[in-house]
């Protein structure tokens, strides 16, 4: 099968070795139309991912460092006076591009935090009453530091889910690491890669990736899925709808990566601790496990219909 | 611990507790008030539970005083007591779930108790309240995050749930004899007639709204006036009180019934004495009873549970036509050198009349013309207490008037004695029964006169005929001593009376009367042939297991609500092969994933099973379902060998 994903997935793998499921996941929400939130320590290849990524896919790639002093005109862009028409021209912020990179989203403060989820909810930017479409295909890492968490905003919940997932790359293996120590710099690998598709055929994959057919029986396991976090006790609060409708079109695009053309349970398994890893949250005082293990005990929990 | 938990538990505690406050020692309730509120304080304020010392403190300085108080530890009240005061404590030790799980179940037990002291409906209904209150705590227990009305919900539906299953054990759990609770001697503070009277006492009684029992008439109801209750039967006189006295030598009771046997059976609740009631005269005795020779209906213990028996009398009647002159003589006795004055009225009376039924006349015409006055508050009366009444005060209640009527037929020479009981009841149609109070209580003569036996006569009927034409509160003058009920209320107000009367009498007859007869009736009438308790109990078993299956299958229909899928039942079939030969699919593993594992642990089955697999993913999770893949999937079934 000559899928330009597969391409997209071999090159990306020959950069950040050793995490084959972060990149599927990390396409599968591109694919899906959602933005992704990594959540890792520095220097675990987070930047490295979304250059790759970008670069892969040939889209425009942005960075944007946030920090305590960020503005919300530091990411939208700012009008400037001109004195020779005598006008004020709109110099366009870091978030026109397809790629951005939102880099420790939890050092700025709520506000500029908030100009960015807006930006990655509406597609759209409106500054000084004019309202900016953002370029197509629109795709935002956002990544999350989550030690030192002194002096930062961590997102509160309400935004968390606007990210449809939240993934951890984590240390690689030994074999990987040895990869990397002896290997090429990863700066100049990057500079290598050729770009596998362009924008164009990219938004026909994510207009594929929403026509995956789902079946009842399908929609029927989703439910209890939904269900079941709802009723057992051993969640503080159910998954959202719109946390249902994420599950589904992660599932979609991950099955659009597997070349099928409809979506199977496995798939919807397979995504569950990508989508609902960071909307769910266990009750108080129940034993303790980390949010994958949750999302794994929910699986097990809920019989395939 | 859960602020919410905390406060829910602490008013399951409350009200447990609270119905027992009336009769636990005023100090425990006091301090289990205190202990409640110091609780409810600590959550409120968020202040540390008391020390463990303090708790022990408390508790064993609580179990000496009760200890002291009742001079035992064993017994019911004190057991009460000591569940009541140590569950209170435990509302102030209670550091985890286990606490909280051991005091639910110790409310559970505790309601129960109440059952010691009261077994109304309205128990009933409160016990039931609280449960409700306990299983909403525990399921706060279960999910500490749930919202109020979910929580009300589910309790509600568990609760709801648990009363099919309440009635099959009740209706078919093998009855004993005897009252469920087995009630010590002292189980009711009872009201009733005694064995003895004295001016006052019947007067005293009538005040008393109490339910002394309940009739219901088969098919015809006597006229008031022949609903005479025989109760005990009063031969001795010693110028002030009226005893049973003993029997020279019981003559075995005779009738020759004229005519009109009235059918009806009797509740009595329980008075702590031997006699049953039964209108003149029974004709056949209820099942474990014995008439004495005075007529006298008599169980073979006292009656310290509500009792129920079914009765016919005979209203027309000669009874003991023979009777012995020794029981005759006894008829005869009079206090010596007592009442010179009725004596004197006697003998006049004798000198100018042989016939004995004449001068029973003369005497009713005597209490007729004289200006006697009916009346709950009579005048004291002095040592020759007869000679007083009859010719100065003129005013008593039915107990003067038959005391006197009797001194008098004594005096006379003919042979009399008083009989006590009660005088008609209230008609219930609602409950179409008679309600016989306290109130009712009366007292009459019986005089034996030659070829007719022991005649009634009552000497009030010559003064306030409608006291038993109607009732009392029609033939007093002066109603103000009457409680408020006797003193013919407004109709509204009676009638809601008779409705709660009528709830309540079946109550009596069906939950807390619900005893081994009836239990056989109710089950021979719904069919069981030749009741035994070996039958009930399989009858019993078979019913919770029906029931259990019902709300399994229920709790569970999701999981075969689906299977209509030709595709999933066949695969599921296929899924049991596999499970049978040691490769289970667990219930949450996706086809693919189940078919990968069955290839890397078959080999050999590697390839068919692959096959299936993605032809059942196409077929139930694809887009179009086409009768030639349906069938090239069962063929790939039916190829598949294990």
């Amino acid at each position: 099968m000559t899928n330009p994903l597969h391409k997209v997935l071999q090159q990306t793998e020959q950069v950040i070795v050793g995490k084959p499921l972060q990149i599927r996941f990390a396409l599968a929400c591109l694919l899906a139309r959602g933005h992704l939130l990594i959540e890792d320590m520095p220097g675990v290849g987070k930047t490295t991912l979304a250059h790759v990524l970008a670069r892969t896919l040939g889209m425009q790639f942005q960075r944007i460092q946030f920090t305590s002093d960020l503005l919300p005109a530091d990411i939208l862009g700012v009008s400037v006076y001109q004195r020779d028409t005598a006008d004020f021209k709109f110099h366009p912020g870091p978030i026109f591009a397809q790629m951005i990179l939102a880099d420790e989203v939890n050092r700025a403060t709520p506000k500029a935090q908030s100009a960015l989820l807006e930006a990655m909810e509406e597609q759209q930017v409106t500054i000084e009453g004019v309202t900016r479409p953002l370029p197509v295909p629109f795709f935002v890492i956002a990544t999350q530091n989550p030690i030192h968490q002194i002096g930062t905003f961590p997102l509160p919940e309400s935004q968390l889910d606007r990210f449809l997932m939240r993934i951890q790359l984590g240390y690689p293996d030994a074999q990987a690491e040895r990869g990397l120590l002896s290997g090429v710099d990863r700066r100049d690998l990057v500079a290598r890669l050729t770009p596998q598709m362009d924008s164009a055929e990219l938004l026909a994959l994510q207009q594929q990736a929403r026509q995956v057919f789902v079946s009842p029986a399908l929609l029927d396991y989703v439910q209890a899925i939904l269900k079941h976090t709802r009723e057992s006790a051993r969640f503080a609060h159910g998954l959202s709808p719109r946390a249902g409708l994420a599950l589904l079109a992660a599932a979609r695009a991950w099955a659009l990566l597997d070349g099928r053309g409809a979506v199977i349970p496995e798939d919807v398994q397979a995504v569950l601790p990508g989508v609902a890893s960071h909307r769910l949250q266990q009750t108080q005082g129940s034993s303790n496990a980390n949010s994958d293990t949750l999302a794994r005990e929910l699986i097990a929990a809920v019989a395939i219909p | 611990m859960n602020k919410s938990l905390v406060y829910s538990l602490t008013l399951c505690i409350l009200l447990v507790i609270a119905p027992h406050a009336g009769h636990l020692p005023l100090w425990v309730s006091a301090l289990c008030g205190m202990l409640l509120t110091w609780r409810a304080y600590l959550t409120f304020s968020g202040n540390p539970l008391p020390a463990r010392w303090v708790l022990l403190l408390v508790t064993l300085a609580g179990i000496m005083a009760i200890a002291v108080g009742f001079h035992t530890l064993f017994g019911r009240e004190v057991g009460v007591t000591l569940l009541v005061l140590l569950a209170t404590l435990k509302l102030l030790e209670l550091r985890g779930t286990r606490d909280a799980m051991g005091l639910i179940y110790l409310s559970c037990f505790i309601i129960i108790t109440n059952f010691f002291y009261s077994q109304s409906i309205s128990t009933a209904l409160m016990m039931f309240a609280t449960l409700f209150v306990i299983v909403s705590a525990w399921l706060r227990i279960q999910t500490p995050r749930i919202t109020f009305k979910p929580q009300l919900r589910i309790a509600a539906i568990l609760l709801l749930q648990a009363v099919p299953l309440m009635l099959i054990l009740f209706v078919l759990f093998p009855r004993v004899q005897g009252p469920l609770w087995g009630l010590p001697q002292d189980a009711y503070n009872s009201t009733g007639l005694s064995d003895t009277m004295s001016p006052g006492s019947l007067s005293k009684l009538s005040l008393s709204e109490a339910v002394a029992f309940r009739a219901t008439f088969k098919s015809i109801s006597p006229r008031r006036d022949q609903m005479y209750w025989r109760g005990p039967v009063l031969w001795q006189y010693d110028g002030r009180t009226w005893t049973t006295g003993t029997a020279k030598y019981d003559l075995a009771p005779s009738f020759d019934a004229t005519a009109q046997t009235i059918e009806y059976s009797v509740t009595l609740e329980p008075h702590n004495k031997k006699w049953l009631y039964a209108l003149d005269v029974p004709h056949q005795l209820p099942i474990g009873a014995h008439l004495s020779s005075d007529f006298q209906l008599l169980a073979k213990q006292d009656v310290n549970a509500r009792l129920r028996y079914e009765m016919s009398s005979d209203l027309l009647y000669h009874a003991n036509v023979d009777e012995s002159a020794a029981q005759r003589q006894r008829a005869l006795q009079l206090p010596p050198r007592l009442n010179p004055r009725t004596l004197e009225l006697a003998a006049s009376w004798r000198a100018g009349q042989s016939n004995n039924g004449e001068l029973v006349k003369t005497a009713l015409r005597f209490f007729n013309q004289q200006n006697f006055v009916y009346t709950l508050e009579p005048p004291l009366l002095g040592s020759n207490g007869v000679d007083d009444f009859l010719f100065q005060s003129k005013q008593g209640f039915c107990e003067h008037y038959a005391s006197a009527f009797v001194y008098l037929m004594r005096a006379a020479h003919i042979p009399a004695r008083v009989v006590t009981g009660y005088l008609g009841g209230e008609y219930n149609a609602i409950g179409n029964y008679t309600i016989v109070r306290q109130s009712d209580a009366h007292a009459w003569a019986e005089v034996w006169l030659a070829n007719q036996g022991w005649v009634r006569i009552d000497p009030t009927a010559a003064i306030a005929p409608e006291r038993v034409q109607m009732n009392m509160a029609s033939s007093l003058k002066n109603k103000a001593a009457l409680p408020f009920m006797a003193r013919n209320p407004p109709q509204w107000l009676s009638k809601l009376r008779l409705n709660l009367d009528a709830l309540s009498n079946q109550w009596n007859q069906w939950v807390l009367g619900y005893n081994p007869e009836r239990q056989f009736a109710l089950l021979t009438r719904l069919g069981m042939e030749d009741v035994s308790w070996q039958k009930m109990a399989r009858d019993l078993m078979l019913g919770l297991a029906i029931l259990i299956g019902v709300f399994a299958l229920f709790m569970f229909r999701h999981l075969f609500a689906r299977q209509t899928d030709p595709v999933q039942v066949a695969w599921l079939k296929l899924c049991s092969r596999l499970a049978k030969a040691g490769l289970p699919r667990a219930a949450h593993e996706g086809a693919l994933d189940y078919a990968t594992r069955v290839a890397a642990a078959r080999p050999k089955l590697a390839a068919n099973m692959m096959d299936i697999a993605e032809r059942y993913m196409s077929l139930r999770y694809g887009e179009t379902r086409d009768e030639a893949s349906l069938r090239a999937y069962r063929d790939a079934l039916r190829a598949f060998k294990l």
